[in-house]
């Protein structure tokens, strides 16, 4: 496992808080997940912010908040400032988002809110896409982590690009790696894994499952396998037919 | 004087931003502030003198993706 700004994470899988049917359903899903990153966020308190603070915390696990809903750089800049003191962590989701449809990130405003918050010591995950560019002047930023998108947030196709981010996998071999958003699936987990991701983070799959629990466990179970494969060395793929039982000493019939 | 708090107005007694949190209840509570849209740390609150119009956010832990 790779370690993400020095912390090395017991399990390659982040999970998201929101939209469970209950609280009890979200901390048994969690747990059924042997996810070890909890996202969070920061809203107007309207009663519910301090209880949902003592249930994260109930998790024991890392956590780590977004700057979800912002479209500009300043906005992200500042919720980010915000989270930092709340949640006490340097870790921040880097999330400026450009399209209301697409919830595609905003190139020039994520690079712009990531240079002032590398500077000012934050330890960035940028939401991003799977833009090569953008991702040498992320990390040429400081970003020391990068999480490109599978498809866009909450959509379930999985992965969009596999030509894109295997690409990008390859161009930057030493920087870890997580696919943020767009997963629905366990197989598109254990893809993205199998392709050499160093984690996924998901929300809105396990969440809006008809049983959340259920589906944590198998995209938890799907992540630990697309990890051993890759380590395994997977064969190479060929274009025709190899017969895998021996010719030699078969009958003359 | 009137401010307003989380997009709605409110008035308050409070000529500074500690105690403006202390009024709405939130004296205890573990709440990030930022006034008029910039970030204003918790040791800054006491310090931090209110304005008629001023705008401030009072955010919370919440759920996530």
């Amino acid at each position: 496992m790779r370690d993400f700004y020095g912390v090395t994470l017991p399990g390659a899988m982040m999970l998201g808080t929101a939209q469970y049917p209950s609280p009890t359903i979200m901390a048994e899903a969690f747990e059924a997940s042997s996810a070890s990153v909890a996202t969070v966020s920061l809203r107007r308190e309207a009663g519910g912010g301090q209880a949902f603070w003592d249930l994260i915390r109930g998790l024991g696990l890392r956590v780590l908040p977004n700057t979800a809903g912002c479209h500009t750089a300043r906005e992200a800049v500042t919720t980010a400032r915000m989270a930092r003191e709340v949640f006490q962590t340097d870790w921040i989701k880097l999330e400026v988002i450009g399209h209301a449809d697409t919830l595609q990130p905003d190139p020039f405003g994520l690079l712009e809110a990531a240079k002032t918050l590398c500077a000012e010591g934050f330890q960035v995950f940028p939401y991003t896409t799977e833009d090569q560019v953008l991702a040498q002047r992320l990390v040429d930023a400081g970003c020391r982590v990068l999480m490109p998108w599978g498809a866009p947030i909450g959509s379930g196709m999985g992965l969009n690009n596999r030509h894109g981010l295997r690409s990008l996998r390859a161009a930057f071999p030493d920087i870890p790696m997580v696919i943020d958003a767009g997963l629905g699936l366990p197989s598109h987990a254990a893809e993205a894994m199998e392709m050499g991701f160093d984690a996924v983070l998901l929300n809105s799959a396990v969440a809006q499952a008809g049983d959340p629990v259920a589906m944590a466990r198998a995209f938890g179970l799907a992540v630990q396998a697309g990890a051993l494969a890759r380590d395994a060395d997977p064969m190479g793929v060929r274009e025709m037919g190899m017969p895998s039982t021996p010719l030699l000493g078969k009958a003359w019939l | 004087m009137r401010i307003e708090v989380n997009g709605e107005p409110r008035d308050i007694a409070a000529t500074t931003v500690e105690g403006a949190l202390s009024e709405l209840g939130w004296g205890e509570a573990r709440v990030a502030t930022a006034l008029n849209g910039d970030f204003l740390p918790s040791a800054a609150r006491a310090d931090q003198t209110l304005r008629d119009g001023d705008r401030l956010e009072v955010l919370a832990p919440m759920q996530g993706g």
